[in-house]
C-alpha cells in the first residue's frame, strides 16, 4: 500500500523553464547556444516541443474520451431541454398558433384548425403523429388517443368537396398522371420552381429526421406553383415522400386527400385561373365553376367531429405553451411542477414523486455512508497499526468482496435476506422467528441499506486506511504519556488526523451511492429504490427520454458539485485502486 | 499495540478461576445454552444446562492447563457427539463449532492470553475494550466476506432451489450435485452470454489500455498545458454515475450505429459489438490513467535519456527501457480495465442489444426474474476469477514497488 502521488510531484531533474529564468537574469548581452542561436530562443524552442510531444500522446485518448463520452453525455443534457418535436411536426400550426390570444378566446380560429389539418396530414403519411401525441401525453393525459384517433380520420375531412370535384371529369382529378402533368406544369415546362421541391425537402426532413435526399422524377413547374402556392407545396410534399420514403413512381401515385383539399380551397379562395394556360388550365377552369357552388372545407368542425378533445381549450393551452423548440417543462417535471399556461404550477399530489425519490436517495445514501464510516473506521484502525505482514493478510479478507462482481455480491444478499433465505432460515431454525413471521429483509430500504453498505464499504475502508497509515502512532502514545485518558488521546489528538480520510470515504461512497441502479433493483422492492431505478425506467419502459434526461441532469450536477469537493479535500490526483 | 521485544518479558499472572474464568465461561455457555435450547422451545433451560457445562469447562481447563491441545480436541469430541446423538450431522458440526469456541475461550482467559497484546498497565476496563474492539473488527471482516460463503455452498445444491434443503445440512451426498455447473457451462443460455463478456472485455480492454498508457506517458511530462483539465476529462467516466452514463449513451449511440449501419452497410451484430467496446473502453480509461501515472511517480527519467545518449531512438526508449519497467502498472490497469467491462451491466442493458448479452447481463436478468441457482454457479465461478485477478495485482503492485525501491510489503 504505497504512496501514490502525483506525478509531477517528483521532479527534482531541471527543467528547460529554470534555463528560461537563468537566462532572463542574465543582465550581460544574450548568452548564445551551441549553434549560436540565443540561448532564450532555444529554450523556448524545446520547451514548445516538448508540450507538443505531450499534448500528441494525450491527443489521441483525449479524442476518445471526448467522442465516446463527453459527447454522448452533453446530448443527454440537450435533450433534457429539447422540445423541438413539437415545431418540427406542426411548424404551420406553431407559427399561426402565436397569434392566437388565449386569454381572449377558449379556441383558436379557423385558420388554426387549418394549419394543422396540413401538418398533421403529413406527420400521418409518415407515422409520426403518435410520437407527437406520446409526447405531449406526458403533459396532458389523454393527448395520445386524441392525436392517434385524429390521424385515422384525417382524409374524412372535405369528403364531398373532394367527391364533387372528383365526379366533375372522368379520370381527372382521381387520374394520378394528369395531377402530375398539372403541377409539373405539362410535359416539357420551360419554368420550373426548384425551391418549393427545396421546402418540401426541409418540411420532411424536420419531420423525420431522415437525409430526405436522392431524387424525385418531379419537378414543379414554376407557373402552376405561382397560381396555387399552397397546392404545390402539399403536392411537393406529397411527391418527395413518395419518391423517397416510399420509393415509388410519383406519376403512378395517386396525390393525397391534403393536395386535394389544398386546391379546392385555393380555388374557392379565387386563384387567378382565368388568366393561366398552361396544361390543365380547361380543367381548373371547370373546377372553379363547380366548386363556387359548393361549400368551403371546415376544419374545426371536422376535427371536433373526430374528437371532441379537440374542442377542450385545455387541449390547445397545453399545445400553445409547449410550442417553442426548447422547454424547461422536463426539469419542472423532474422537480414536481409543470408549466401551466399561468406560470409554473405544482403537479397534482398524486403525481409529486419525484422530490420524494431525490430525498429518499439522499437521505438513503446518507445511511449507507454513516454505516460504511461505523464499520469502516474500526477495521481501517486496526489495519493500520497491526504488523504489516497480518495487515496485508487481512486486506485481501477487503479486497476480496471489492474484486468481487457486483452482481455476485448482490445475489450474495438475495441469498440471504429473501424469505426463504439464509438468514430467516437459521433464525426460524433456531427458533427465534415464528415460520409465519419471517423477517422482511428484502424488497425495501433495509435490504438496499444492507447490501449497499457491505458492497461500498471497501471504498470507506481503502481511503481511511491510505490515511490513517500516515498518522504516526507515537502521537497517541505522546499523548497519553501527557496524562490524557484513552478516550480524550483519541478524541483530541488521533480522531482529527483521521478526518481527512473520513471525508474522502464518505464522499466517494456518497457519489457511488447516489448513482446506484443494480442493487436497489434487485433487493430494493418499490420501497428501497434509488432516482437511478426510476431513470431507467422512463428509459426502458416509459419512454419519456426527456424526462430521463432531466432527472439525470440533475443528479450529474449534484455529483459533479460533490466530485469538486471531494477534489478540494483530496485531489484527483491522489485517487487511488486497491492499495 | 505494544512491541513485544522489547529486551525484557512480563509473565501475566494467571486469573483466578472461581472469580473470573468460571463465571465468564458460564455465561458464554449460557448463551450457546440459550441458542440450543430455542430450538427445543426450552431457551433458559438451555441457558441453565449451558451455564453450568461452561463451568465445568472452565475448571477442566484449570486443572488441565498443561496438557492444553488434547484437552480442546476431547472437549470438541464430546460435543460433536452429543450433537450428532442429538440431530444428526449438522448438529454435530454446530457441535464442534460450539466445543471449539468455548474451550478456547475458557483456555484464553485461564491462561492470561487475553492480557497478551496490551500493555501491562491497562486497567480491565481497558482491557475489556481492547478485547471488545478486535470482536468488533473480527464482525466487520465476518460481515465482508460471510455473504460470499452461502453463494458457493448453494451452488452445489442438487435442488432447483435458492435455499438449504434438509439434505444439504445434513451433508448428505444426494443434497449435493454439480447440475448448476452443467448447466452453466452446457447450455446456450450461458455460454453465449459468457462468450460475449469473453469478446468484449479484452477489446475494450486493449483500446483502454493502448491509449491510456500513452496519455499517461505524455500526462507524466513535466509541461502539459491545462493538465488539470485533461486529468479531469480523462477521470470523468469513473465519476459521473454508471446510469447517467448508460443514458447518455444510450441517446448518442443508438442514432450512431443506425447511421453506421445505414450508411456503411455494417453488419447489425458487428455494429451492436463495436458500440458495447467503445463504451466499455471509455468506462476503463480513468483506472488506466490513474494506475499508469502512479507508476510513472517513481520512474528515473535519467534512463530515458542514458538511453538516447547510447543512440536508441524514442521507439526503441519506450519499448526496451520504459515499457518493462511500467509494465506492471500497466497490466493492474488494464486488470482493472479488463475487470470493470466483465462486470459492467447498465451500460450493456442500454446499449447493447439481445445479441451483446453478457454474463453480467444474464444473471441480472436471471436475478430479477429468479430463474435457476445456475446464476450461483455462475457467481462461484466469477468469485474463483475474482481471487485469481486480486492475486496477479497484489503480486504485480509488489514487484513494481521493488523495482521503484520501496519497501515491500
Amino acid at each position: 500500500m504505497s504512496d501514490v502521488t502525483d506525478a509531477t510531484t517528483g521532479k527534482a531533474a531541471p527543467t528547460p523553464d529554470d534555463g528560461l529564468r537563468i537566462a532572463d537574469s542574465n543582465d550581460g548581452g544574450p548568452v548564445l547556444a551551441a549553434d549560436g542561436t540565443p540561448l532564450k530562443k532555444s529554450l523556448s524552442r524545446t520547451l514548445r516541443r516538448q508540450k507538443m510531444r505531450a499534448l500528441l500522446l494525450i491527443a489521441p485518448l483525449l479524442i476518445f474520451v471526448l467522442v465516446t463520452f463527453i459527447v454522448p453525455i452533453v446530448s443527454m443534457l440537450l435533450r433534457s431541454v429539447d422540445n423541438t418535436i413539437v415545431p418540427n411536426t406542426l411548424p404551420q400550426t406553431v407559427s399561426v398558433i402565436s397569434e392566437w390570444d388565449p386569454t381572449a378566446s377558449d379556441l383558436p380560429d379557423e385558420p388554426v384548425y387549418e394549419a394543422l389539418y396540413y401538418d398533421l396530414f403529413l406527420a400521418s403519411e409518415a407515422k409520426e403523429h403518435t410520437k407527437l401525441g406520446t409526447r405531449l401525453n406526458y403533459e396532458q393525459t389523454g393527448l395520445s388517443s386524441q392525436f392517434r384517433s385524429v390521424g385515422r380520420d384525417l382524409d374524412e375531412i372535405g369528403e364531398d368537396q373532394i367527391d364533387a370535384l372528383e365526379d366533375l371529369a372522368e379520370d381527372t382529378w382521381d387520374n394520378e398522371a394528369f395531377w402530375f402533368d398539372l403541377m409539373r406544369g405539362g410535359e416539357n415546362a420551360e419554368n420550373t420552381d426548384q425551391d418549393v421541391l427545396d421546402r418540401a425537402r426541409a418540411r420532411l426532413r424536420a419531420l423525420t429526421g431522415d437525409a430526405f435526399t436522392g431524387g424525385t422524377g418531379f419537378l414543379p413547374g414554376a407557373e402552376i406553383s405561382a397560381l396555387l402556392p399552397r397546392t404545390a407545396y402539399e403536392y411537393a410534399s406529397f411527391a418527395v415522400f413518395t419518391a423517397i420514403a416510399e420509393e415509388d413512381v410519383v406519376a403512378e401515385e395517386e396525390p393525397w386527400e391534403s393536395v386535394k383539399i389544398a386546391l379546392i380551397q385555393e380555388l374557392q379562395a379565387g386563384a387567378d385561373v382565368a388568366s393561366y394556360n398552361g396544361f390543365g388550365a380547361e380543367e381548373l377552369r371547370a373546377a372553379q365553376d363547380m366548386l363556387a357552388d359548393q361549400p368551403q372545407p371546415t376544419f374545426k368542425e371536422a376535427f371536433l367531429e373526430i374528437d371532441q378533445g379537440w374542442g377542450n381549450p385545455q387541449t390547445w393551452k397545453t399545445l400553445y405553451v409547449y410550442k417553442s423548440p426548447y422547454t424547461s417543462g422536463y426539469f419542472l417535471n423532474a422537480a414536481d411542477y409543470q408549466l401551466g399556461f399561468d406560470g409554473v404550477e405544482a403537479r397534482p399530489e398524486n403525481q409529486q414523486i419525484y422530490i420524494k425519490l431525490f430525498m429518499r436517495t439522499l437521505y438513503m445514501s446518507l445511511i449507507i455512508t454513516g454505516s460504511c464510516i461505523l464499520l469502516g473506521y474500526p477495521v481501517a484502525w486496526i489495519l493500520a497499526n497491526l504488523p504489516l505482514r497480518t495487515a496485508n493478510v487481512l486486506m485481501i479478507l477487503v479486497l476480496l468482496p471489492f474484486w468481487t462482481s457486483l452482481l455476485v455480491r448482490t445475489s450474495a444478499w438475495k441469498v440471504l435476506l429473501q424469505q426463504q433465505g439464509v438468514i430467516n432460515e437459521i433464525l426460524v431454525w433456531l427458533g427465534f422467528v415464528d415460520d409465519a413471521n419471517r423477517l422482511i429483509l428484502m424488497n425495501n430500504a433495509t435490504g438496499t441499506i444492507i447490501a449497499m453498505t457491505h458492497i461500498l464499504l471497501p471504498f470507506m475502508i481503502l481511503p481511511l486506511y491510505s490515511v490513517m497509515k500516515t498518522i504516526p502512532p507515537s502521537y497517541l502514545r505522546a499523548a497519553k504519556s501527557l496524562g490524557a485518558t484513552n478516550v480524550t488521546a483519541f478524541w483530541r489528538v488521533y480522531f482529527p488526523q483521521s478526518v481527512p480520510g473520513i471525508g474522502a470515504g464518505s464522499i466517494l461512497v456518497f457519489i457511488l451511492s447516489i448513482g446506484y441502479y443494480i442493487t436497489p433493483e434487485i433487493v430494493g422492492g418499490t420501497d428501497g429504490v434509488f432516482i437511478s431505478n426510476r431513470i431507467a425506467y422512463h428509459i426502458s419502459s416509459s419512454l419519456n427520454w426527456g424526462l430521463a434526461a432531466a432527472l439525470g441532469t440533475i443528479l450529474l450536477v449534484v455529483v459533479l458539485v460533490l466530485y469538486w469537493c471531494y477534489d478540494r479535500i483530496v485531489g484527483i490526483d491522489n485517487v487511488k485502486l486497491g492499495g | 499495540m505494544t512491541d513485544q521485544d522489547d529486551g525484557y518479558t512480563v509473565t501475566i499472572p494467571r486469573p483466578p478461576l472461581t472469580g473470573f474464568t468460571l463465571p465468564l465461561t458460564a455465561v458464554l455457555g449460557a448463551m450457546f445454552g440459550f441458542v440450543a435450547g430455542n430450538v427445543y422451545g426450552q431457551p433458559w433451560l438451555g441457558a441453565l444446562v449451558g451455564a453450568v457445562i461452561g463451568a465445568g469447562i472452565a475448571a477442566l481447563a484449570h486443572q488441565m492447563s498443561g496438557q492444553r491441545t488434547q484437552t480442546r480436541w476431547g472437549i470438541i469430541v464430546a460435543f460433536a457427539v452429543a450433537g450428532f446423538l442429538a440431530g444428526g450431522l449438522g448438529a454435530a458440526i454446530s457441535g464442534v463449532i460450539i466445543g471449539a469456541v468455548l474451550s478456547w475461550f475458557a483456555y484464553w482467559l485461564d491462561t492470561g492470553d487475553y492480557r497478551k497484546n496490551v500493555p501491562i498497565y491497562y486497567t480491565p476496563g481497558q482491557v475489556l475494550w481492547h478485547n471488545t474492539f478486535l470482536f468488533i473488527c473480527g464482525f466487520v471482516f465476518f460481515f465482508l466476506i460471510a455473504p460470499l460463503i452461502p453463494v458457493m455452498w448453494l451452488s452445489f445444491n442438487a435442488e432447483n432451489f435458492f435455499t438449504f434443503t434438509p439434505e444439504m445440512l445434513n451433508f448428505q451426498a444426494e443434497g449435493y450435485s454439480l447440475k448448476h455447473y452443467r448447466d452453466f457451462l452446457g447450455t446456450d443460455e450461458w455460454m453465449t452470454p459468457l462468450k460475449n463478456s469473453l469478446i468484449i472485455a479484452p477489446f475494450a480492454t486493449f483500446i483502454s489500455v493502448s491509449l491510456g498508457t500513452l496519455a499517461a506517458i505524455g500526462l507524466s511530462q513535466s509541461h502539459v498545458p491545462g493538465r488539470q483539465a485533461i486529468m479531469a476529462i480523462l477521470i470523468s467516466p469513473m465519476i459521473v454515475p454508471l446510469i447517467i452514463s448508460a443514458t447518455g449513451m444510450f441517446f448518442f449511440y443508438a442514432p450512431l450505429g443506425n447511421w453506421l449501419e445505414a450508411n456503411l452497410g455494417l453488419d447489425q451484430a458487428f455494429v451492436g459489438y463495436v458500440k458495447v467496446i467503445l463504451a466499455h473502453a471509455a468506462l476503463g480509461v480513468p483506472f488506466v490513467i490513474i494506475t499508469v501515472t502512479a507508476t510513472l511517480v517513481g520512474f528515473d527519467r535519467s534512463l530515458t535519456r542514458a538511453s538516447a545518449n547510447m543512440g536508441a531512438n524514442p521507439v526503441t526508449t519506450f519499448f526496451r527501457v520504459q515499457m518493462p519497467l511500467i509494465l506492471p502498472g500497466v497490466i493492474s490497469g488494464g486488470l482493472f480495465a479488463f475487470i470493470t467491462s466483465f462486470d459492467e451491466v447498465v451500460v450493456v442493458l442500454f446499449v447493447g442489444s439481445a445479441q451483446q448479452q453478457t454474463l453480467p447481463w444474464q444473471m441480472f436478468t436471471g436475478l430479477r426474474e429468479q430463474i435457476s441457482p445456475t446464476i450461483l454457479a455462475a457467481a462461484t465461478i466469477l468469485v474463483t476469477i475474482s481471487i485469481l485477478l486480486l492475486t496477479t495485482v497484489e503480486l504485480l503492485r509488489r514487484r513494481s514497488e521493488r523495482l521503484r525501491g520501496l519497501s515491500p510489503g
